[in-house]
C-alpha cells in the first residue's frame, strides 16, 4: 500500500491546484484578517501562490523534495511578511528531508508536516495554543503520521479534516503572537487566517488526491 | 466603502512609488535589479553599512531615509507586509564594504522572521550582520514586556542615530552599541481618529465609530489601549504624555528630541496646536526640547491621527543627532 501515490508530475499538478485554490480563497482570508490583523493575509497569500503556479505549472522536478522547496521558495520571495517567511519555511523545512522521494506517498505527506512544523516552529516560535497555523498544523501532522500505512488520499483527507478543527479552535484561542497580540479579549471569536490557510492548502491537496484519476489510491 | 487613492494598478503600487523614490533622489540611489531594494550609489570601501526597511505603507518611511549620515539602503516589502529574505540578502550584499552590514526595523513578527533569515543567509556568505529592532510604542505592551512592543515613528530618531554612527565608526559593534543606546532611548505613543486601507483592497484596515478615537493604535490599525470618545487636544496630548514620560520614565533636567508625527491625514495645524501642548507639558515637568520634528514621517496610508516620540539624549546620542542629514524624508543643516 504505501508505494501508492502521486508521480511528480501529478504532485506538481496537485500543487498547481493548490495554488489556483489559494488564489480564490482571496477574499476569505482577507475578511479573517481585516478581523485581527491587518487585512493583508489574502493578498499575500494569493500573490504568493500565483507566483507558485507561475514557477512550478511547466516544469518538471527530479525530486519530491525539490518540487516543495521550490514551492517555499516562491512563497517566501513573493509573500513577504510573516506570512511569507512561515509558509515559505513549511514548504522549505517541509521538503528538507524528501531530497531523494520520487513518489508522493503517505509516508511522504507525515514526512513533509513533521519537518514543516518542526522548522515552522523553530522560525516562528509558536507553540500549540498561541493562535497561529500551528494550531492546525500540529493536529494535521499527528493525523498524517497515524494514516501513514493508508492510501494518500485517505491520509490527507485525515490532516485536511484535523487541520479544519485546528482552525476552528483557534476561535476560542487568545493570540500571543503577531499583530494579533495586542488584541486580548477582542481576538475571541475570530479564527486565525494562517491556520485557515493552513488548513485550505490540505484541503485543496485532498480534493485534489481524491478525484477520480489523480492515482493517489482512491 | 472603498477609499479613493491616486494610484495607478493597485497591485504595483511599491515598484512604483519606489520608481518615484528613485527620480526624486536624481541619481543618488539605485534599485537592485527587479528586487523591491534601494541602496545609495556610492558607497566607501570599510563603511559599515546601515540597512533599514519593512513593509510599504507608511512613507516616507524606510526608503526617504537613505542619505548621508542615514541609511544606506531600504529592503521594501509588500504594503504592510515585511521584505522578503531575497529582497533583504541582495540589498545586503550590496552594502557590505568589508565592515558588515547592521539592520535597523520595526519589530514585527513579520520582519524578525525575513531578517533573520536574511541575516543567517548572509552569514554563511561572510558578511556580518547585527540586528537593532525598534520597539518604541508603549501602548503596545506593559514595560516588563518591552521586547513584545511594536516599533513605531521612534525608528526615524534610531535610524538618524544609527546613519551618523555608522559614517563616522568603524568598528559593526561600535555602531550597534550606539545604536541600541538609542533605541533604549526612544519612547512614542500613538492615537488613531480614523482608519487607513489598503490599496488592493480599498476597505478600511478596522473600524472606528466617527465620535470615538483609539489610543495607542497600532501603525496597521492594531487595537491600543484604550477607546474613547473624541477629546480637545489639550487633554488628549496630556493623557498621552503622562504615560509616555512615565515609561522610560524621562525626568526634570532631561534633554528630549521630540518627533510629532502625522498617521497621513492628520493637517500640520493639528500637528503644531498638539506641539504647543507638548512643549508645555514637558516644560512644566522640567524636561528641555533640544530639537523639534513635525510632519509626515511614519505614516499608515490616510489614516488620521499622530504620535509623539521623545528620545532622550546625553552627550553621545546628541553629537549623532546633530550631524547633518541630507534625504528625501530628513534634512539637517
Amino acid at each position: 500500500m504505501e508505494a501508492i501515490g502521486l508521480g511528480l508530475e501529478v504532485a506538481r499538478d496537485m500543487l498547481v491546484h493548490v495554488a489556483r485554490g489559494m488564489e480564490a480563497s482571496k477574499d476569505l482570508l482577507t475578511e479573517l484578517d481585516r478581523a485581527i490583523g491587518d487585512s493583508d493575509h489574502g493578498i499575500g497569500m494569493a500573490r504568493g501562490f500565483e507566483a507558485v503556479r507561475l514557477e512550478i505549472a511547466d516544469k518538471k522536478y527530479d525530486s519530491l523534495g525539490r518540487l516543495l522547496q521550490a514551492v517555499g521558495t516562491s512563497l517566501m520571495a513573493s509573500i513577504g511578511g510573516a506570512s511569507g517567511a512561515i509558509f515559505g519555511t513549511l514548504f522549505r523545512g517541509g521538503g528538507a528531508g524528501l531530497q531523494e522521494e520520487r513518489t508522493f506517498t503517505s509516508g511522504a505527506l507525515a514526512r513533509f508536516l513533521t519537518d514543516g512544523l518542526a522548522a515552522v516552529k523553530a522560525r516562528g516560535g509558536a507553540k500549540p495554543g498561541d493562535k497561529t497555523m500551528v494550531d492546525a498544523l500540529e493536529p494535521a501532522m499527528i493525523a498524517a503520521r497515524e494514516r501513514a500505512s493508508e492510501p494518500l488520499h485517505a491520509s490527507l483527507a485525515a490532516a485536511a479534516e484535523a487541520a479544519g478543527l485546528g482552525a476552528e479552535r483557534t476561535a476560542g484561542m487568545l493570540a500571543v503572537m503577531g499583530k494579533a497580540k495586542t488584541l486580548g479579549e477582542r481576538a475571541l471569536g475570530h479564527r486565525d487566517p494562517g491556520a485557515v490557510s493552513t488548513h485550505l492548502i490540505l484541503k485543496l491537496m485532498a480534493e485534489f488526491a481524491a478525484a477520480p484519476g489523480a492515482a493517489g489510491g482512491a | 466603502m472603498q477609499t479613493k487613492k491616486i494610484v495607478n494598478d493597485p497591485r504595483r503600487v511599491v515598484p512604483e512609488l519606489i520608481d518615484g523614490v528613485i527620480a526624486a533622489y536624481g541619481g543618488r540611489i539605485r534599485k537592485l535589479g527587479e528586487k523591491n531594494a534601494l541602496v545609495k550609489s556610492e558607497l566607501p570601501q570599510g563603511k559599515v553599512g546601515l540597512l533599514v526597511g519593512g513593509g510599504s505603507g507608511h512613507e516616507p518611511l524606510f526608503a526617504a531615509f537613505i542619505g548621508k549620515n542615514l541609511a544606506d539602503g531600504a529592503a521594501c516589502g509588500n504594503v504592510f507586509a515585511a521584505p522578503s529574505p531575497d529582497t533583504i540578502l541582495e540589498a545586503t550584499r550590496a552594502l557590505s564594504k568589508g565592515n558588515g552590514v547592521l539592520y535597523v526595523y520595526g519589530n514585527y513578527a513579520g520582519d524578525n522572521m525575513n531578517f533573520d533569515i536574511a541575516a543567517e543567509l548572509a552569514a554563511g556568505e561572510g558578511i556580518p550582520v547585527r540586528t537593532v529592532r525598534v520597539w518604541d510604542d508603549v501602548a503596545s505592551a506593559p514595560a516588563d514586556r518591552f521586547t513584545d512592543r511594536r516599533g513605531i515613528a521612534g525608528d526615524v530618531f534610531v535610524i538618524k542615530v544609527a546613519g551618523a554612527a555608522a559614517a563616522s565608526l568603524g568598528s559593526l559593534d561600535e555602531v550597534l552599541r550606539v545604536t541600541t543606546k538609542a533605541r533604549d532611548a526612544t519612547r512614542s505613543m500613538g492615537v488613531a481618529v480614523s482608519a487607513g486601507s489598503i490599496p488592493e483592497t480599498g476597505a478600511p484596515t478596522f473600524d472606528l465609530p466617527a465620535d470615538e478615537i483609539e489610543i495607542g493604535m497600532g501603525l496597521h490599525g492594531e487595537p491600543g489601549v484604550s477607546r474613547e470618545k473624541m477629546l480637545e487636544a489639550d487633554p488628549l496630548v496630556d493623557k498621552m504624555m503622562s504615560r509616555l514620560l512615565a515609561d522610560l520614565p524621562f525626568r526634570r533636567g532631561d534633554e528630549v528630541c521630540l518627533l510629532v508625527n502625522d498617521l497621513g491625514a492628520t493637517t500640520a495645524m493639528e500637528l503644531w496646536i498638539v506641539t504647543r501642548r507638548v512643549h508645555q507639558v514637558l516644560a512644566g515637568a522640567g524636561i528641555r526640547v533640544h530639537d523639534t520634528l513635525i510632519g509626515s514621517f511614519c505614516t499608515c496610508q490616510e489614516m488620521a491621527g499622530f504620535s509623539i516620540s521623545l528620545l532622550r539624549l546625553d552627550a553621545e546620542l546628541g553629537r549623532h543627532w546633530d550631524a547633518p542629514a541630507d534625504s528625501l524624508a530628513l534634512r539637517k543643516a
